[in-house]
């Protein structure tokens, strides 16, 4: 038994554990999803959060420990961030035929999500760098860090607060589009896709593009356009307020 | 070959992006300077081929990556603990009024288009 302690201590403190286990417990929470039939409730980044965060917490492995191997996943938001502008090339055509709606929901989706999400965190009276954080929710992690620098938010609490309303969108999101009677048209699938991907940006996309390959489309742009407007427009709001 | 090489050109864009970002004081972060670089790249086939073999596979598991930041509220416990229900709340809330004022918006410009 201390021999299995002396390793277990050994193995949590090398970059290997936190790579593994990320992947190996993704891997496992992707496999319940798909057998779930793709569920919103099986989110399996929701459920590989909970689990490897218990883990850490339930061992007492530090965060700092855990992320020394698992920033090698991380890494690659910057490089997916890039990648994104392979959707959106893609879909220059429509996005040059559809410009002016797209970019009004873009703005007006991505201004309530944010603006909401301020008033109603100042509303309940929560701290202002909590609140600063807030504002770049809807933006896809990374850049909702740089944001949150930016504008004087805490940004390793806005890339939370992103994945918890990446995750909750693509959770929540079927049922609100179907209690508001969106349909599912091919117009349909376009508005609940950009919606998912303005609002709820890469978990949202990913979601999107589970269900329908035209939100899934549209879901790439929104989170795309959100992208270039938020970190445009958001530091510099704050820096006339 | 193809995937790799495309992944080569995709941190050499970020990296682009990065050294603009910081050299011209930016207000974007450099991936979003590389986004745009990207974009213009994509004209040429001997950028877009490799770009789009790499992309694809990329985006197809994007949900991956956020996982180490999301870990990361392991870190913020004490503040969970005194606001965590308050933050809950109004981040359900605001994403929900997100989602559905784009979506009307939407629904709402396309209709004359469609009448028309």
């Amino acid at each position: 038994m201390p021999k299995f302690v002396e390793l277990w201590v050994y193995l949590s403190t090398t970059p290997l554990f936190g790579l593994t286990a990320t992947l190996v417990v993704y891997v496992l929470a992707h496999a319940f999803y798909v057998r779930q039939q793709q569920a919103p409730w099986a989110n399996p980044v929701l459920w590989t959060v909970v689990a490897i965060a218990g883990g850490l917490l339930a061992t007492g492995v530090p965060y700092p420990t855990y992320f020394s191997g698992a920033q090698f996943i991380h890494f690659l938001l910057g490089p997916a961030v890039v990648a994104l502008g392979w959707p959106l090339w893609q879909r220059r055509g429509e996005l040059r035929q559809r410009w002016l709606p797209l970019l009004l929901a873009a703005l007006l989706g991505g201004g309530a999500s944010a603006g909401s999400a301020l008033l109603l965190g100042w509303a309940v009276g929560l701290p202002a760098d909590v609140l600063l954080s807030l504002a770049s929710k809807s933006v896809t992690a990374p850049v909702a860090m740089g944001i949150a620098e930016k504008i004087g938010g805490i940004p390793a609490l806005a890339a939370v607060f992103a994945v918890l309303t990446g995750i909750i969108g693509a959770l929540s999101g079927k049922y609100l589009f179907d209690a508001l009677r969106v349909p599912t048209t091919p117009d349909g699938w376009m508005a609940r896709g950009f919606a998912l991907g303005t609002t709820s940006h890469g978990l949202g996309a990913a979601r999107a593009l589970q269900v329908n390959a035209d939100a899934g489309a549209y879901a790439g742009l929104a989170l795309g356009l959100q992208v270039v407007l938020a970190a445009l427009l958001i530091p510099l709001l704050f820096r006339w307020l | 070959m193809n995937a790799l090489r495309g992944f080569a050109w995709l941190l050499l864009l970020q990296s682009a992006g990065e050294l603009a970002a910081r050299g011209l004081h930016l207000p974007f972060p450099g991936p979003v300077v590389g986004m745009v670089l990207l974009l213009g790249a994509l004209r040429f086939e001997s950028v877009r081929t490799p770009v789009s073999a790499c992309a694809d596979y990329l985006l197809s598991h994007l949900s991956l990556l956020f996982v180490p930041v999301g870990v990361g509220v392991m870190t913020h416990l004490a503040l969970v603990n005194e606001y965590g229900l308050r933050m809950l709340l109004v981040i359900v809330l605001s994403t929900w009024i997100g989602l559905a004022v784009t979506v009307l918006v939407l629904r709402l410009l396309n209709r004359p288009a469609r009448a028309e």
